[in-house]
């Protein structure tokens, strides 16, 4: 599946129903991005990179957005950012063996208290 | 239980952290609620939501068993309650897509097959909904035996009830009241501040703590340097992320509906310890 | 029987490069009723016209198709031509073979036998045309003008300064508008009321011009040339023509805590007020919703420090009815609520202000007399954080999908200003694009930024948090720099979307005056007649058609002068021939006719009819009025007896022209 890019780009917009073109470079979305400084990519480059094509640079680096939905919430043109970088992961870890996170992993990150609504939802979004 | 109230049944989905590592905010959300004349029935068949909505257009399969609670409280013909606000954001936006009958809709109705096509009739309302609405704040307040008396409580939303705004709809995104006029019901005072309707790291704490540190620690110096004395949210992944970080003289976490059974009265059935009300 | 004439143009190639323009004169000789065809390149040329009133002349034509661009077009222009051969204009048809021929298809034989069935149907309806006279009707001569901002002012000048009488009905208790409450104004940096106080002076005191201050028009009743409209003059329980304006009352009077809307609720006023100090007229109200004496009928103050007796609690509100020619819609903006904004914390802390609310601190007659002050503390900001486009470019839900448009030039305007009065305090400004299409407005800007060290930043804050220190946390994207920004601000400022005062939407009910679906008034054209509402005798003055700056509405407010000028310089109108009437002896006095008409033409009334057998029976019938009547045609479909029927458009025209194309 790891098609070219412009095969991938397709199938990132058509995944996630987003229409690039809307985003007018305004960058609010990174301006309230509260994991910005963790990102290699910043919202406001995805959405471009989404354009221009660069999806294999992205699928490398898109796990450090947190979907807690403030560039969905607060962007002027309603372009949903989030959906992009859920659609380029699906892109990865649609492939096989090619989840980011991995069932034997979890025993070492695990404490007493934590709930496993942690794990459910890292695992929906990291893996398949 | 008061004379002369109407007893209001719901349907109830309680998810599974609410079942293990959260037993407390199921707990209290039950008793609570019986105190107020309503039942919550929980579904007799349910399975994990997900604790995620994911949002690519050809997920199906992720989001079915959110769409047979759904059809179970429809079947009950009753609303469907949830407490835990993951649980609440998935089942809200799942029930959504089926009420726009668009692709994900007509997938998921050709793969369960039902005698009756879901489409979203069934009506999703948090916890808090109930209260503000079916039951009503007022109520609540002359319903409160103890209190909170002035004691400065901080709502902690999280993003996962308020967004996205247009589905959710449970109150203004950016400057949300329903929480705070909860706390001004069981007695308290409400503590404004910037960072209670953002992040607090949610799942990526299992990968990197890291960032759900600075993140949780932005939220809670936010309401410490407030006033807040103690902190309440709906979701156990916030009340973990919220716990685990922080400044060192760090203020306590609860869930909300363990400070409604307090004020209630039906908390220390069973033994368990006051918040502090009683000072 | 008729002896038509066809006239075919080419229209260049317009016509010519798809239809076979020859072939269709020549097909079009042939039918009943032509006893002339020709075609030409350009008809509506001198020469072109000059062969139609030659062909007239020559022929004896009783009627004329041109085949030819769209009526809109050049429909009056070949009437005109009629008119000046000695033919009826209502003797000639245009049968449009560009719009709806050439421009639409491109095999060339289907479209020229297409252009020749047009011009059959054409000539058919022409064979049925009776020529037709167009009545008239008078015109008052005098203007109203709705709204009493700069637009609403300077039309009014312009209209009495070429000798006609002119209304301006305003809804707040003085003229001035969203001008009054401004500082300074770009690119000039004048201050605005030195350049507006004179002008609202100026049409206090014009002899043409009357002010109806506190008022509104409550309701608008008939057509262009003559409408009549009735105003509510809202009782402001002083009586208008004996206040001084000395302002005694104001200082005395005990309530003072109602929120001053002049400075946007950001300081306190008194229950009888003077809105501002220059205020025309110069004369106080008093607020009911607040005003001691209104609401228990204890106090009194005001009516005992009063030397010109001028208050009287007992006045009511007024209704005079006026008759006007023309009216001009001039009702300004306001900047929207930011509820939906709170990720700018606008509603968690008053040092978050909008634009117009910081040009009223920077003001010398503001809540804070010209000094910037934070409004929480009352302390000196030094970091200032500009966030443009809030709630402007928005298809989100949210806010407007406009660009606001002033919004670029003042943000740059308060920057200057800010940085110029206090170079201690640092000013960013967060942008999308920075719009500064004027004249002057680009070096305007540049000196903003080279000159006075205003810090532009392409991005846009995402969040502030207010902290507990008193400090705004502002959290911003820098594009260039690819960094998120922290800045600790002292007060942010948002440059919040203009829209329409919403008193425009009823207005445009009241006028039948189109408006889009942003409450802006529609224009006829958007650029050939940007003045004009659709609607015949309703023009169209300032930021109420469009967002704009004080140059564009100047510009705009001469314009709808001029055009309301050339109406009420005429003393009669020319009314459309083409109208319904009603064929009495078939009316049966059912009504539809006058129910579907949109603009209350129909009237029914007794007539006496002399019966057959020598009775006299008196029934119930329909009868148009000319004047008002457009010709839509409604009550000639609704009427189930066939009386109603269109002069210009009969029943039997349009009967002829279908069988002309079936044949």
């Amino acid at each position: 599946m790891s098609g070219t890019n412009s095969d991938l780009t397709e199938q990132v917009l058509r995944t996630s129903g987003v229409n690039v073109r809307k985003c007018m470079r305004c960058g609010k979305c990174s301006g309230t991005c509260p994991s910005y400084g963790e990102m290699e990519y910043h919202p406001h480059q995805f959405v471009y990179m989404v354009e221009k094509g660069e999806i294999d640079a992205l699928m490398k680096s898109s796990y450090r957005c947190l979907s807690c939905m403030a560039c969905v919430e607060r962007c002027p043109r309603g372009v949903e950012p989030l959906k992009l970088i859920e659609a380029v992961r699906l892109m990865v870890v649609r492939q096989q063996g090619q989840n980011h996170l991995k069932a034997d992993q979890i025993p070492g990150l695990l404490d007493e208290e934590l709930p496993q609504q942690a794990i459910v939802s890292a695992f929906r979004k990291y893996s398949k | 239980m008061k004379e002369g109230q109407t007893i209001m049944i719901f349907s109830y989905y309680p998810g599974c952290t609410l079942k293990t590592k959260a037993k407390d905010l199921d707990r209290y959300a039950r008793k609570s609620a019986e105190y107020l004349g309503v039942t919550l029935e929980e579904l007799p068949e349910w399975q994990c939501c997900g604790a995620s909505y994911p949002m690519a257009r050809d997920e199906i399969a992720t989001k079915l068993s959110s769409v047979r609670a759904l059809m179970s409280a429809k079947e009950l013909d009753h609303d469907l309650v949830t407490v835990c606000s993951a649980c609440h954001n998935v089942i809200k936006q799942v029930n959504n897509d089926m009420k726009n009958g668009g692709n994900t809709a007509k997938k998921v109705n050709n793969y369960l097959n039902p005698e009756v096509e879901y489409n979203g009739e069934t009506n999703v309302i948090h916890y808090l909904e109930m209260l503000r609405d079916k039951i009503g704040f007022d109520v609540l307040s002359k319903a409160v035996r103890k209190p909170f008396a002035g004691k400065k409580i901080a709502a902690y939303y999280g993003c996962m009830l308020l967004r996205p705004g247009k589905v959710m709809q449970m109150d203004n995104p950016e400057n949300p009241t329903i929480m705070e006029d909860f706390i001004r019901a069981i007695g308290g005072d409400p503590v404004i501040y910037p960072y209670r309707n953002e992040c607090c790291g949610g799942y990526i704490t299992l990968e990197d703590n890291c960032i759900a540190e600075k993140v949780s620690g932005k939220v809670l110096s936010s309401a410490q340097e407030n006033g807040a004395e103690l902190i309440l949210t709906a979701c156990p992944l916030c009340l973990y992320n919220l716990t685990k970080c922080g400044p060192e003289n760090k203020i306590p976490v609860y869930y909300f509906t363990e400070l409604l059974a307090e004020a209630l009265g039906v908390k220390n059935e069973g033994g368990a310890e006051n918040v502090g009300n009683e000072q | 029987m008729q002896k038509i004439g066809v006239f075919v143009c080419h229209c260049g190639t317009n016509i010519a490069g798809t239809v076979d323009v020859r072939a269709v004169a020549e097909a079009l000789k042939n039918e009943p009723g032509v006893a002339f065809s020709t075609d030409y390149q350009y008809m509506c040329s001198e020469a072109g016209q000059n062969i139609i009133k030659n062909a007239i002349r020559d022929n004896h034509l009783t009627g004329a198709v041109i085949c030819s661009c769209s009526p809109r077009m050049h429909e009056a222009t070949f009437r005109k031509t009629a008119v000046s051969a000695g033919l009826n204009p209502y003797m000639l048809e245009i049968a449009n073979i560009r719009e709806q021929c050439s421009w639409i298809h491109k095999d060339t034989a289907a479209a020229t036998e297409k252009a020749i069935i047009l011009g059959k149907a054409a000539v058919a309806k022409v064979n049925l045309n009776s020529p037709l006279t167009a009545g008239e009707s008078p015109v008052s001569k005098r203007a109203l003008v709705i709204g009493g901002g700069i637009a609403g002012i300077q039309t009014a000048l312009d209209i009495a300064e070429a000798g006609f009488k002119v209304d301006i009905v305003e809804k707040s208790p003085t003229i001035g508008g969203k001008m009054a409450q401004l500082d300074k104004t770009f690119p000039t940096l004048d201050c605005a009321a030195c350049i507006l106080t004179p002008k609202m002076v100026e049409a206090a005191q014009h002899e043409n011009i009357t002010i109806y201050s506190y008022s509104e028009v409550a309701e608008v009743k008939g057509f262009v040339g003559n409408f009549s409209v009735k105003i509510k003059r809202k009782a402001r329980y002083v009586k208008e023509d004996v206040c001084t304006g000395c302002g005694a009352c104001t200082e005395k009077c005990p309530q003072k805590k109602v929120p001053n809307e002049f400075n946007l609720g950001m300081n306190k006023r008194s229950a009888i007020y003077i809105p501002f100090a220059q205020a025309v007229p110069k004369v106080a109200a008093i607020d009911p919703d607040y005003c001691t004496m209104l609401k228990t009928g204890k106090c009194g103050i005001c009516s005992k420090v009063c030397t010109a007796k001028a208050i009287d609690y007992t006045q009511q509100d007024e209704y005079i009815e006026e008759k006007y020619g023309a009216i001009v819609a001039a009702t300004g903006y306001n900047p929207i609520s930011l509820e939906k904004f709170d990720e700018f914390a606008y509603s968690q802390s008053p040092d978050v202000v909008t634009s117009l609310e910081y040009e009223r601190l920077m003001n010398a007659a503001g809540p804070t007399n010209g000094t910037l002050l934070r409004p929480s503390d009352g302390t000196h900001p030094h970091t200032i954080v500009f966030v443009q486009c809030v709630g402007s470019r928005d298809i989100s839900g949210c806010g407007k999908p406009y660009c606001s448009k002033i919004c670029c030039m003042y943000t740059a305007k308060h920057a200057m200003l800010t940085r110029e009065k206090y170079p201690d305090t640092e000013v960013y400004v967060f942008y999308i694009d920075v719009r500064t299409p004027g004249k002057n407005f680009d070096e305007f800007y540049r000196r903003a930024v080279e000159d006075y060290d205003v810090h532009y930043i392409k991005g846009m804050v995402g969040k502030v948090a207010p902290s507990a220190d008193g400090k705004l946390m502002v959290q911003a994207s820098d594009l260039i720099a690819d960094e998120q920004l922290h800045i600790a601000a002292d007060m942010v400022v948002l440059a919040a979307a203009i829209e329409p005062d919403k008193s425009a939407r009823p207005l445009a009910t009241m006028l039948t005056a189109s408006m889009d679906t942003n409450d802006f008034f529609t224009e006829a054209h958007p650029k050939l007649r940007p003045v004009e509402s659709p609607t015949a005798g309703i023009f169209l003055s300032g930021t109420c058609q469009g967002p704009k700056d004080i140059p564009e509405t100047v510009s705009q407010a001469g314009a709808a002068a001029v055009k309301v000028i050339g109406l009420l310089a005429k003393d009669k109108l020319t009314c459309n021939p083409c109208v319904a009437h009603s064929d009495e002896l078939l009316c049966n006095g059912c009504s539809s006719c006058e129910k579907v008409c949109p603009y209350g033409a129909i009237s029914y009334s007794d007539k006496e009819f002399k019966m057959p057998d020598r009775t006299i029976a008196i029934r119930r019938t329909a009868s148009v009025n000319a004047a008002v009547c457009q010709g839509c045609g409604a009550c000639t479909v609704a009427c189930p007896s066939g009386a109603m029927d269109l002069n210009g458009f009969s029943n039997r025209q349009i009967m002829a022209e279908v069988d002309a194309i079936c044949r």
